[in-house]
């Protein structure tokens, strides 16, 4: 098992949060690429949310037409390039590839994509093209994801484009969630750049969307708003203590980390709360941070978590240890957090039931919370006639669009929270459903 | 329990032509029979034999020599070069000879030669002679240079210059000698008759396939580039082996030419490669891409296989099996039209790609069909439309995934010459006993309708 050793300088951090998808040299992808049958009808395309003709880039990469290959993923996929590299390959494309039936390691897809779009991206090359202005104006909201793809693709189209962006940088959690070990900030913010010199969008920075006069103002200066915020604060859990010192939500902890890097202190003991794909990022990156002590705690049996079995070995890996049917009850300690106090649960009919008589208390320094983050409610409520689903997700119809008709929306604010690559084909087709609607 | 012959009772040891070898793998005339330090290493390897890289008259080499085509993963899949022959002086090659053939009595060190006049062939074999070279092998192949100044392939394209100068060759030489063909002619039967009728010992061939490997997308200047420009090379490696096979069968079924031992070469690089083209009639085979690739040392996968073929079919010599597929290799005409095969898709193995259904549709005869289901990715045979061509078991990427199975019962045999003896060949295009009649063809719109 893993034992990390606490980083205190920028190498180290990067020595602790080695890259997982490294990217691929020309003669690793020349032999890669050499592998793919070129299926017909592919089950990579039909699994990739995007359906980005992945035979085709392989090919063109097989054949050193790198800026071709580039095109074909970006044509379906604005964010190409961070998708190969975040995208959870195993449960999408590579998980549908067909050398899996015959106990042959897929081809790794996400890595050859990266290698297309990273090297088009690096030589400054440019491939995109903004459309002949048509004079109208679209306001975006939120510049992750859902947000650039659908600036990107409402450019190709002639729009004048302005994203509003309550954070400093772009991507949302491309940048500000994703574990270290994913994908580094500088890869995330290249591609952007590499957009926005193109295509030539706008992005407003520290420019939250969050009263009616603004709204009002994106109204009356632009045709159409598209709704692509993320999601909020990591929810309450209303626990006593909750508001002790060393209490955070794996969000905010994972967003600090990318920000400060090695420069984040990270306790002995930690505690995380979750069973989702945030929980283990979390719990990985604490034990990478030099935690001696990462305890996982999940509320019910390690068959129900929701995240993918792979992220939960990668925990694993890096030195977590975890405890199923657990729920925690109380934070403990003097002023700052000294331990979690849980009590064991188990299913009753199908119910998970608590055990408030069989509790005990695990030491730590620090909690982190990663039980799901608020929805963005307070911004739905100022729109006028937004219908929203009983998980205070936006109704869309086929082509994007709220029912408020000026109002279209994808990514986390319609589904609740989904990868990346779920985002980037929203924002594509919200922008193309904007377009229909404007030129109905 | 399958009776096996012993190791120790196979003989790889071969007499061609009047030049004895402990094995058949001998060098061709090339870049790695350069030198004497070559050669000695590649017999030290296994090798059993070498041909001396030609020796003949003064030339100047040019930089950048070699060229190749890679397919896929495979890099020099083909190969091809434009050097031309030894460049080395003539003294310091045949004192190299003497010196191998002191360490390597037994091994057969041939003098490949390429000279104009019939003073200057006097002379070098009289020299490679008294060098103590064990045969000759006439270079009236090399396709880029030396032709140009009327010497190896322009030599090999004329079979009654090469017939004359193989009679010079005869008429001076103490030592077995070997015509080397070229591949750049129409017919390889005519300057292989010319050969024999000149009264060579033995043939040896292909060599190499005027070729351009590549176009620079830049420079637009072919591989190798010289300063901006080429010139066509010689083609050879793994891709020049089926062409050198069907040569090497023209001679081998030739009832006058197959007297003399033949010689085969183009593409050899495993045992596989040994055993098919002695099948078809080699007593001896050369190699040259196979060593620039990987060494001498490949010679060991070569000579293992070898032995283990003969042991599992009882074969003590080479001979025992020399041109066993020749009776097999017949002109069309002579095919069972009542033979009968079609495909049969192995669902346990399938991995759902689809390239047979994709090649079916799109390259020969629509007898692959989806499934409904759009979940089920194994495709089916259609019988009727199958004519058996094979096409789908040749893409299938999973080993015995798709097989030809038998559908005849082998009681009938009836070939096109049979039919035409018994006048019962079709005659015009809507004649009952055409073949394609009556087969299975979508219409030209249903192209356009959705396959699932």
């Amino acid at each position: 098992m893993a034992q990390y050793k606490r980083p205190t300088t920028e190498a180290e951090f990067k020595k602790n949060f080695k890259q997982k998808k490294p990217l691929m040299n020309d003669t690793e992808a020349y032999y890669e690429s050499s592998r793919c049958l070129f299926c017909y009808d592919a089950p990579c395309i039909q699994a990739c949310p995007t359906h980005i003709d992945i035979p085709l880039f392989i090919k063109q990469i097989h054949t050193d037409n790198i800026t071709g290959a580039s095109k074909t993923i970006f044509d379906s996929n604005w964010l190409g390039n961070a998708c190969g590299i975040v995208c959870p390959t195993g449960v999408l494309c590579e998980g549908a590839c067909v050398y899996n039936h015959q106990d042959v390691p897929p081809i790794q897809i996400g890595r050859l994509q990266n290698y297309a779009t990273h090297k088009t991206i690096d030589a400054g090359k440019e491939i995109f093209e903004a459309g002949t202005p048509n004079g109208k104006r679209i306001a975006v909201i939120g510049a992750g994801p859902a947000g650039i793809a659908c600036a990107c693709e409402a450019r190709t189209l002639g729009y004048s484009v302005d994203l509003f962006e309550a954070k400093d940088k772009p991507t949302g959690l491309t940048v500000h969630g994703i574990a270290p070990y994913k994908i580094t900030n500088e890869e995330v913010l290249k591609e952007v750049d590499y957009l926005q010199n193109q295509l030539g969008f706008k992005i407003k920075y520290n420019s939250e969307i969050d009263s009616k006069t603004q709204l009002e103002g994106l109204e009356s200066d632009y045709d159409a708003v598209f709704i692509g915020v993320g999601l909020g604060k990591t929810r309450e859990l209303k626990l006593e203590g909750e508001d002790k010192e060393g209490v955070i939500g794996a969000v905010e902890f994972i967003e600090e980390l990318r920000m400060k890097q090695h420069k984040v202190k990270v306790p002995a003991k930690v505690v995380v709360i979750g069973g989702g794909n945030t929980a283990m990022d979390a719990a990985s990156e604490a034990a990478r941070m030099g935690a001696r002590k990462t305890v996982l705690a999940y509320r019910n049996a390690k068959e129900y978590m929701g995240a993918y079995g792979f992220e939960y070995e990668l925990a694993i890996s890096a030195g977590v240890d975890s405890l199923f049917n657990v729920t925690p009850i109380a934070i403990v300690g003097n002023g700052k957090a000294e331990g979690v106090k849980f009590a064991k649960t188990e299913l009753v009919d199908g119910k998970l039931q608590t055990n408030m008589m069989n509790t005990f208390i695990v030491r730590c320094d620090m909690v982190i919370k990663a039980t799901g983050q608020a929805k963005q409610g307070h911004l739905y409520e100022l729109i006028d006639g937004l219908n929203i689903d009983k998980k205070t997700r936006i109704k869309i119809n086929d082509e994007f669009q709220t029912s408020n008709p000026m109002y279209f929306a994808g990514g986390d604010a319609i589904n609740g929270g989904a990868e990346v690559v779920n985002a980037a084909y929203d924002g594509k087709m919200a922008a193309q459903g904007i377009h229909n609607w404007l030129n109905k | 329990m399958v009776k096996q012959i012993k190791t120790d009772m196979v003989d790889l040891s071969i007499n061609f032509g009047g030049i004895k070898a402990p094995n058949p793998f001998w060098l061709a005339s090339a870049p790695p029979t350069n030198s004497g330090y070559q050669i000695m290493k590649a017999f030290e390897a296994g090798w059993g034999g070498a041909v001396w890289k030609t020796l003949g008259v003064p030339v100047v080499n040019v930089s950048s020599r070699y060229g190749s085509v890679n397919y896929r993963n495979t890099r020099m899949m083909g190969f091809n070069n434009i050097e031309l022959i030894t460049d080395r002086p003539l003294a310091d090659n045949l004192r190299e000879i003497e010196e191998v053939k002191k360490y390597f009595p037994d091994h057969a060190v041939i003098a490949s030669l390429m000279v104009e006049s019939r003073a200057e062939w006097e002379q070098i074999i009289k020299d490679v002679e008294n060098a103590g070279a064990d045969g000759i092998e006439l270079n009236f192949g090399c396709p880029h240079g030396m032709c140009e100044r009327g010497m190896g392939s322009a030599v090999g394209q004329e079979p009654e210059v090469l017939k004359t100068i193989v009679g010079w060759v005869k008429e001076a030489a103490n030592i077995p000698v070997i015509t080397k063909l070229t591949p750049n002619i129409s017919e390889i039967i005519y300057p292989g008759l010319a050969a024999v009728q000149g009264g060579t010992d033995s043939i040896s061939l292909i060599n190499t396939i005027k070729s351009i490997v590549g176009i620079d997308l830049d420079t637009y200047a072919p591989y190798p580039i010289v300063d901006g420009k080429g010139t066509n090379g010689g083609y050879c490696g793994p891709a020049v082996k089926p062409i050198a096979m069907n040569m090497l069968k023209d001679l081998a079924q030739h009832p006058e030419i197959s007297k003399v031992p033949l010689s085969g070469i183009g593409g050899i690089e495993t045992w596989r490669d040994v055993v098919e083209f002695i099948l078809l009639g080699a007593t001896s085979v050369q190699v040259c891409t196979a060593v620039m690739h990987y060494g001498f040392g490949i010679v060991r996968e070569m000579e293992a296989g070898l032995r283990q073929f003969m042991e599992e079919k009882n074969y003590t010599t080479i001979y025992d099996f020399a041109g066993k597929a020749l009776p097999n290799v017949t002109e069309w005409k002579h095919l069972n039209l009542k033979h009968k095969v079609v495909a049969e898709i192995n669902a346990d193995k399938c991995i759902g790609c689809d390239l047979c259904y994709i090649a079916c549709d799109d390259g020969a005869h629509q007898a692959i069909a989806l499934s409904d289901d759009i979940s089920n990715r194994i495709p089916s045979i259609i019988e009727e439309n199958c004519v058996g061509c094979n096409l789908c078991s040749l893409v299938c990427p999973v080993e015995d995934c798709i097989t030809m199975v038998k559908r005849d019962d082998g009681t009938e045999n009836l070939t096109w010459h049979e039919r035409t003896l018994n006048d019962d060949i079709p005659v015009t295009f809507d004649d009952d006993r055409a073949g394609g009649k009556g087969h299975f063809v979508p219409t030209p719109a249903d192209a356009l309708k959705p396959k699932r």
